[in-house]
């Protein structure tokens, strides 16, 4: 299977909940000092403690991009709780291409965001 | 120079990568062992192996001289007469770090300059930055000019009475740029500033007298150059490295040991504490015996030829941003930026055609913000490499292409 489904590319060329949120609960930046790839992930709860809404913006490789993409969707109606038990291997089934060893900090940049930003209060 | 009887020599070039032969572009990052290396280090394990320095039965004899004639090796190969200013290291990385600490810091005091180059690799950079911080000195950078060169006219202006040591690399692992040495080497001896040359790239791929260059401190790697890993070489002029302290403390380079003190060899014993890396050594020895039959001006040759002709190859694709000198001489390797295609991308696409390149920094941070980038993607070249090799690395790259098109 290829690494850059049409899946991947469209997510990469055209991202999801892109943009930064005018009114958040968190807001977390990651960055791969190996790659200088960059996301900077914002999350707004709702009353009952489930995400309501997600933007993000970055710059990378097409892995890190589109895995923050597809994240984003996954994310909306989720607890705190589910976000911090989600890891790498739910990553790489989210993106569902094989992602190598040196590719996998790709693929987790943006959930590594999205976890501290949940963490944090505003 | 036969390419293709040179491949014959290095095993790996057998490889297969997702099914396809390996197209090796990476030797900047390390090169590729050719078979008389293996066979060096296989016979040392199997015939001689025993410590060195301390026995007296056969084989530690035997591995002592054969390790002592590596060191001769060296200095011949590098155009140095007194072979006792050879040092074994590790790294290229560990032989900066005993000038930084057995000679800088000695040396360098408050207020003094230590100059080094925009096109350095972290291992030459981050050293002097801390040496900067111990002593309360300061990191003066020679910026770069046009076409990927260093400004020369801006270094002469950063020369003064309390610069003390001037940091250069021969080659830079980014942009392929061979700075003229003998210029900045003069221009410092006059300021009464010591030159520390990084040849970690340079020495595979250029000849070199150390001599002739009159540089004070030289450093390499052998895994750069066709010999095995953990194995470098730092050069020092005999006054300097009499005035250096060892980095490591220990066995082999003591002469006597009381309770409370201990008195050290003569260079460069000093500088290697603890059992060396005798095989690695004794590989090196085989590699500098492999390129000096090849001859490195030949080999410079073949560098210079596959860079003009990755020149004209990647030049020819309008999206693509070649870090690369156009007007002036460059060797070994070709940095490239793609638009719209991250290089991690690139690499990745690449790799799944068999072509092994770099992509990210290549451990040079503040060149790449210099020049305004997050990352490249690099091929760097050995003598292994073959024209059709360039050609495999576009059709990968038309497949990149095609994908993010």
């Amino acid at each position: 299977m290829d690494l850059y489904s049409d899946s991947i590319l469209d997510h990469y060329k055209h991202p999801h909940h892109s943009g930064v949120l005018k009114k958040y609960s968190g807001r977390a930046v990651e960055y791969n000092p190996l790659c200088g790839d960059t996301i900077q992930a914002d999350i707004l709860m709702d009353q009952k403690g489930k995400i309501k809404d997600v933007g993000f913006i970055g710059s990378g490789c097409a892995i890190s991009q589109a895995a923050m993409s597809l994240l984003s969707d996954w994310l909306i109606g989720k607890t705190s709780s589910e976000i911090q038990a989600w890891n790498t291997e739910d990553m790489i089934g989210l993106l569902h291409v094989p992602i190598s060893q040196g590719r996998s900090t790709c693929a987790t940049l943006g959930l590594a965001a999205v976890k501290r930003a949940v963490s944090k209060k505003v | 120079m036969s390419v293709s009887k040179i491949q014959k020599d290095f095993p790996i070039l057998k490889t297969l990568v997702h099914g396809r032969p390996l197209i090796y572009l990476d030797s900047a990052a390390t090169s590729q062992k050719p078979r008389c290396v293996l066979d060096a280090m296989d016979e040392y394990y199997t015939t001689m192996n025993a410590n060195i320095h301390r026995g007296v039965h056969a084989l530690s004899e035997q591995a002592t001289a054969r390790y002592e004639d590596v060191r001769q090796q060296a200095a011949q190969f590098f155009g140095v007469f007194d072979a006792h200013e050879i040092v074994f290291t590790k790294s290229t990385t560990e032989g900066i770090n005993i000038i930084a600490r057995g000679w800088g810091d000695e040396h360098i005091g408050p207020d003094d300059d230590i100059v080094v180059s925009s096109l350095e690799h972290h291992a030459n950079l981050v050293p002097w930055q801390e040496l900067a911080k111990r002593k309360k000195a300061h990191l003066k950078v020679i910026p770069l000019a046009f076409d990927y060169q260093l400004d020369y006219d801006a270094f002469l202006s950063l020369l003064n009475p309390r610069t003390k040591l001037v940091c250069i690399t021969a080659l830079s692992n980014v942009t392929g740029t061979p700075p003229q040495l003998d210029k900045y080497i003069t221009a410092a001896h006059a300021q009464g500033a010591r030159v520390l040359i990084d040849a970690a790239q340079g020495a595979a791929h250029m000849p070199f007298s150390i001599r002739k260059l009159d540089c004070d401190f030289f450093v390499c790697s052998s895994h750069k150059m066709y010999g095995p890993t953990g194995v470098g070489i730092l050069y020092g002029k005999r006054e300097l490295l009499q005035a250096c302290a060892p980095l490591i403390y220990g066995g082999d380079m003591v002469t006597t040991v009381d309770q409370y003190s201990a008195q050290y060899r003569e260079i460069p014993w000093r500088f290697e504490g603890g059992t060396p890396n005798i095989a690695g050594v004794i590989g090196f020895g085989a590699a500098l015996s492999y390129l000096a039959a090849l001859g490195m001006d030949t080999v410079y040759q073949h560098s210079q030829e596959l860079l003009s002709y990755a020149h004209e190859v990647f030049g020819a694709f309008s999206n693509l941003t070649l870090l690369s000198p156009m007007h002036h001489p460059a060797i070994a390797l070709l940095s490239f930026v793609v638009s719209g295609i991250h290089p991690h991308d690139i690499a990745s696409i690449f790799d799944s055609e068999g072509v092994a390149i770099r992509s990210g920094f290549h451990c040079a941070e503040p060149l790449h913000a210099q020049l305004g980038l997050e990352a490249s993607a690099r091929m760097s070249f050995g003598v292994y490499t073959a024209k059709e090799d360039i050609d495999k690395a576009e059709q990968a790259l038309k497949k990149a292409l095609k994908i993010f098109k």
